[in-house]
């Protein structure tokens, strides 16, 4: 590689090098993190621009109609577009609102779902805080997200926004629980808190996933994941013909961006969060298939890495449209009972069949006692 | 026994798979736009759009002031005032559309005896300050002039039916 590079280049690489180690390792230790950060928030908010993109080409597609294709090749530079145009608009701070919690909110809904990235194992190095309580920390920083939400409905002084604000605290309280719980599930079979070793524990293939013996944990978990993130089917946070657009009816601008960017943050955070939990994460589902390496062509697919958390992160952003296209708003009262009356019951059930199946050592726990 | 059966199909998330499926099949399908400016849909021959009035070859007006259509209009959107010509003739000194009171139920086309009124099948215009959305008669002769060979051909295609 380096006979292609020109000798400046070289040589300026070399010097910068030279810096970089004369300074102390504190120093050194907070510019890669830095450069860490940057890098993956770059990566999580252009995954955000081209996920709305993704949704109104699959939404399109399956009403049988195109999507956006008038910006650039394809509508590839459409979520661009509209970033610039919602920049450009006025903000307007309504005048009977708290000013400070009105302007503050919607940072308080975002910075969560960006916070949580720096527990999450992108490969089997890259990951920016490999801290053994990854899993508390997810479910700390998602639950601190629904503050945002609240405080939107409340500072705006308005009652369809404080009205929404309450469904939507609601329903995050209640499918949190079977939330934790189905995460119960994944601690048992994984047994430790930190993602990494959650991912490694899922390692050698698809056949050693927790999809299989968790299974039903993992539909709970990701049922609840869209209502956490108050998508549709579970989206009466802003049922249009009771309460206009919810808890966010008052903005617009940049603080109604910021809203966006953070719900569909905490789309792409619940897809990863349930590729790690259930489909082994950067792990490769072809681990162990030799004849996958006789082909030049086919051997990245035995090799585990960032595109595999990449494409299963895809898998569930399309499942979050398909459902989206399918199915009509569930009732409020229903989403409750959903919550509290099928979901925590079904996790705790499935919870002692685990502990069965760990005692009798079947599964992933077969051969562990010692 | 059909408790158990519709309790294993809830669990199972049978009914919300069906729908899934749908979608999904959809989702292959190919989509049925048409791509607006580029393409457009094909029009029938009796499209009913903006109104245009004719004359004969020889340039003479066709309109003779009877003001059927002005009768016939289910919107008031006609107003005819008439006037004996200068060669003897009875002719309109006034004779002026709506377009935001109009329909385009095309019945002023129907009522009138000598194919004078017509609606052409222009659907693409638009207005830029108030008061345009009055066709006076000079207008509304300068679209049949202007259009005169599409308008003879949308009448001779349709001169079978008649």
């Amino acid at each position: 590689m380096a006979r292609f590079m020109p000798d400046w280049l070289i040589n300026f690489a070399t010097w910068c090098a030279e810096i970089f180690y004369s300074w102390p390792d504190t120093v050194q230790y907070l510019l890669v993190t830095l450069l860490k950060i940057g890098v993956l928030t770059l990566g999580v908010i252009l995954c955000v621009a081209y996920s709305t993109y993704f949704e109104r080409k699959v939404i399109g597609s399956m009403q049988a109609r195109v999507g956006p294709n008038r910006v650039g090749w394809h509508g590839l530079l459409q979520p661009f577009a509209d970033v610039i145009k919602l920049l450009v608009k006025e903000v307007i701070v309504p005048s009977q609102s708290s000013k400070f919690l009105f302007v503050i909110a919607p940072l308080l809904s975002l910075t969560p779902a960006l916070a949580t990235w720096a527990v999450i194992p992108l490969n089997d190095w890259y990951v920016i805080a490999d801290i053994n309580a990854g899993l508390l920390y997810v479910l700390a920083l998602t639950s601190v997200g629904v503050y945002g939400v609240i405080l939107a409905g409340w500072a705006t002084n308005s009652k369809y926004a404080l009205l929404g604000a309450m469904r939507s605290a609601a329903q995050i309280v209640a499918y949190e629980i079977a939330m934790g719980f189905a995460l119960v599930g994944v601690l048992m079979a994984g047994g430790s808190l930190n993602l990494g070793d959650i991912v490694e524990a899922q390692s050698g293939g698809f056949s050693n996933w927790f999809l299989l013996p968790l299974f039903p944990l993992f539909v709970v978990y990701w049922i609840a994941g869209v209502a956490e993130t108050n998508r549709a089917p579970f989206d009466v946070a802003e049922g249009e013909s009771e309460i206009v657009a919810g808890f966010h009816v008052e903005y617009s601008g940049v603080a109604f961006a910021v809203f966006f960017l953070a719900e569909y943050a905490n789309m792409v955070l619940i897809s990863t969060l349930t590729a790690i939990f259930f489909l082994g994460g950067w792990a490769s589902p072809f681990e162990g298939w030799t004849i996958l390496n006789d082909f030049s062509w086919t051997a990245w697919l035995t090799v585990g890495g960032l595109h595999w958390l990449f494409i299963k992160m895809c898998f569930f952003m399309y499942t979050f449209f398909w459902l989206r296209a399918t199915f009509p708003r569930y009732r409020y009262d229903q989403i409750m009972r959903l919550g509290w009356k099928v979901f925590i019951p079904v996790t705790i059930v499935w919870i002692g069949v685990e502990g069965a199946m760990a005692w009798f050592e079947v599964g992933p726990w077969a051969g562990l006692s010692g | 026994m059909n408790r158990a059966i519709s309790y294993i199909k809830t669990f199972a998330l049978w009914e919300l798979l069906r729908g899934l499926s749908v979608t999904l099949r959809n989702f292959f399908r190919p989509s049925v736009t048409l791509e607006y400016p580029e393409e457009k849909t094909p029009q029938s021959h009796r499209f009913r759009g903006l109104h245009a009035l004719r004359r004969y070859p020889n340039g003479e007006e066709r309109c003779i002031a009877c003001k059927l259509c002005e009768a016939v209009c289910p919107a008031l959107a006609i107003t005819i005032e008439s006037d004996v010509s200068d060669d003897g003739t009875r002719r309109t000194t006034r004779y002026d559309i709506d377009l935001f009171k109009c329909i385009y139920c095309g019945f002023c086309e129907e009522a009138c005896p000598v194919d004078a009124i017509v609606e052409t099948r222009l659907h693409e215009y638009h207005m830029e300050a108030p008061g345009e959305n009055i066709m006076t008669k000079d207008k509304l002769l300068a679209v049949g002039d202007r259009y005169d060979a599409m308008i003879s051909a949308d009448k001779a295609a349709d001169a079978k039916y008649k």
